[in-house]
């Protein structure tokens, strides 16, 4: 089949066909990078009306970014992100299991997979914005906690650094927690039915079960979502800019750091952004790279993994 | 066999946690769709859980307020997501059909590199972009947020599984036979049997960008050219507090409602389309 008959040549429209891809990444993605990576090295702002530079300053950004709050911001980043993430996964295993469980007949599933996934859909803007408005000392969730006597007073949420963090962790929990779902589904309901089955007539309980057989079994995809949501969390800007108006109030203590980048870029600021976004590049870089060793590993390890079940299992048979 | 109770127990413990993590999901959206009905004096006076009377009046308001332009948002917004979704899952289906049906040289290299920046953030190289755009005199319009999506590597890697999955190559074999033109084949035979995969990433496609947010604040200064994330951020960053509460709950209502309607339709097929995603990785 591959071989070309009478001799034509079709190579040629395969260049043909990945003609605009390559050229729209080339002139959107390669040159900005090259231009940011360039800008990194040069002392190159804008005060006032004025522009200062560009001149070739070699490392100093990188220095001068290293002594400001960027290693705050990093670790604000992290901290708002670990928030929202161990109950996004704790629940989602959780809810993965319960809903993948033959045994187990719940009612009303499809109905719960609709609802836990429509946040992920929401405007993530709109989202913060909804919950700066209901969250605020005269918004409802402080009426509803008055009238109900939990409290006597308006309580601030905004205004304490806890609040505030875990505000947006909540976000981004209801936000994540039902794609997480869906995907963990996927995997477990991957797991063969026969693996199953042999544990249980081998007396394993649902406990069990789930620590040595299905845990273990999803470990592949378990990582993966993890190494994306860490790319997400480095990512993250929408939910707390707007719920902060981009101040990362109280105290810059949920400012992260592309809402820093966001600020240099508003203020042009280049060499400053061109540095911060090569930190950025170098992190992302590493975290892209373990992506693609798991995506391009996977069916080499899910073979291994079925050859490990089909040994197990003729273990049990014998 | 476990005894009878501790099942019962159990299913009681698995509905109340479902049921809690529902409400949560649903709550927010019923304290705005309520609250969104209310004139800005009930609203004042404390949270109700029944609907006022004033959601034609909000939205009229909504409607006539020259300085968030909320009707001109959707409207940028639509052509915007729209364009997105046509030209992204256009070329990415070029694109992996390029690479899957066809042997060349640079192929396993030019796929290597796509993969490899598969999960790359596009806010690294925002610096350069704004720069770039800027020079070419695309600074405060819509083409910015357009015209690169035509390289989106993970549609393109969703459109690669799937071809690979359900495109077999004797059939453009056949076509080649019968005389149709390289390019003819695609948009004739290999377009429809990618319809499921194209719709999938349409939607995906379009509610990214309907939600996007980063890109198009860096862009776009002109009132009349602002998308709906913008306008709700200069909301935020407006003198808040004297505004009709009624109306800021219309216009976030304006920004997500049409997303969740067109959900409730698809959402089956949303569904699908995640846990396929999920296997595919």
């Amino acid at each position: 089949m591959k071989k070309k008959r009478k001799g034509v040549n079709y190579s040629k429209w395969g260049y043909i066909f990945i003609i605009p891809f390559i050229l729209c990444f080339f002139i959107f993605s390669l040159i900005p990078l090259v231009d940011t990576i360039r800008y990194s090295f040069y002392e190159y702002y804008r005060s006032g009306i004025k522009e200062i530079g560009p001149t070739f300053i070699g490392f100093d950004n990188y220095t001068s970014l290293l002594q400001s709050d960027m290693i705050k911001y990093a670790l604000n980043t992290v901290i708002l992100w670990v928030i929202g993430f161990i109950p996004q996964i704790a629940v989602a295993l959780l809810l993965a299991v319960w809903f993948t469980n033959t045994r187990k007949k719940i009612r009303g599933m499809q109905f719960f997979k609709v609802v836990i996934y429509l946040p992920n859909l929401i405007m993530a803007s709109a989202f913060a914005m909804l919950f700066f408005t209901i969250f605020s000392t005269n918004g409802p969730i402080n009426s509803i906690l008055m009238s109900i006597g939990i409290s006597n007073k308006p309580i601030d949420f905004m205004g304490s650094v806890f609040g505030t963090r875990s505000l947006i962790g909540l976000m981004n929990f209801l936000m994540w927690f039902g794609n997480t779902t869906i995907m963990l589904m996927a995997a477990i309901m991957g797991i063969s039915v026969d693996v199953i089955e042999a544990a249980e007539l081998d007396g394993c309980n649902s406990t069990k079960r789930f620590y040595y057989i299905t845990l273990p079994l999803i470990r592949p995809i378990l990582a993966y979502t993890l190494v994306t949501s860490i790319i997400g969390g480095l990512q993250m800007f929408d939910v707390p800019q707007i719920f902060t108006n981009g101040q990362g109030n109280p105290d810059r203590t949920s400012m992260t750091l592309i809402m820093f980048l966001n600020n240099h870029l508003k203020s042009k600021n280049y060499g400053m952004a061109g540095s911060l976004s090569v930190y950025l590049f170098i992190i992302s870089g590493v975290l892209c790279f373990i992506v693609y060793r798991m995506t391009n590993n996977s069916d080499a390890d899910s073979d291994r993994a079925i050859a490990k079940k089909k040994a197990k299992e003729e273990k049990r048979r014998r | 066999m476990k005894s009878a109770g501790i099942n019962r127990l159990r299913s009681f413990v698995t509905y109340t946690v479902l049921i809690l993590l529902s409400f949560m999901c649903l709550f927010f959206f019923y304290i705005l769709i309520i609250n969104a009905t209310r004139s800005h004096a009930d609203l004042q006076k404390g949270f109700s859980a029944l609907p006022g009377k004033y959601f034609l009046e909000n939205l009229r308001n909504v409607a006539n307020d020259g300085s968030f332009p909320m009707f001109r948002g959707i409207f940028n917004s639509l052509i915007v997501s729209g364009s997105t979704a046509a030209l992204c899952t256009y070329f990415s289906a070029l694109t992996a059909y390029g690479l899957y049906a066809y042997e060349f040289k640079f192929k396993k290299a030019v796929f290597t590199f796509i993969m490899a920046i598969l999960v790359m953030p596009t806010q690294v190289t925002a610096m350069g972009f704004l720069r770039l755009i800027t020079k070419m005199g695309m600074y405060d319009s819509l083409l910015p947020m357009i015209i690169p999506s035509i390289a989106s590597p993970s549609v393109f890697y969703f459109m690669h599984s799937y071809l690979q999955s359900s495109l077999p190559l004797s059939l453009v074999e056949a076509a080649r036979i019968d005389g149709s033109g390289e390019y003819r084949t695609f948009n004739r035979i290999v377009l429809p049997i990618m319809k499921p995969a194209l719709a999938l990433q349409a939607i995906f496609t379009f509610v990214g960008s309907w939600n996007n947010y980063f890109i198009p604040a860096l862009v776009i200064q002109s009132k009349n050219k602002m998308t709906v994330p913008i306008l709700i951020a200069t909301l935020r960053g407006a003198d808040y507090m004297n505004f009709d509460m009624g109306k800021i709950y219309m216009m976030i209502t304006v920004a997500i409602v049409p997303i969740i309607v067109v959900y409730l339709f698809l959402s089956k097929y949303i569904i699908a389309g995640v846990a396929l995603g999920g296997v595919k990785e």
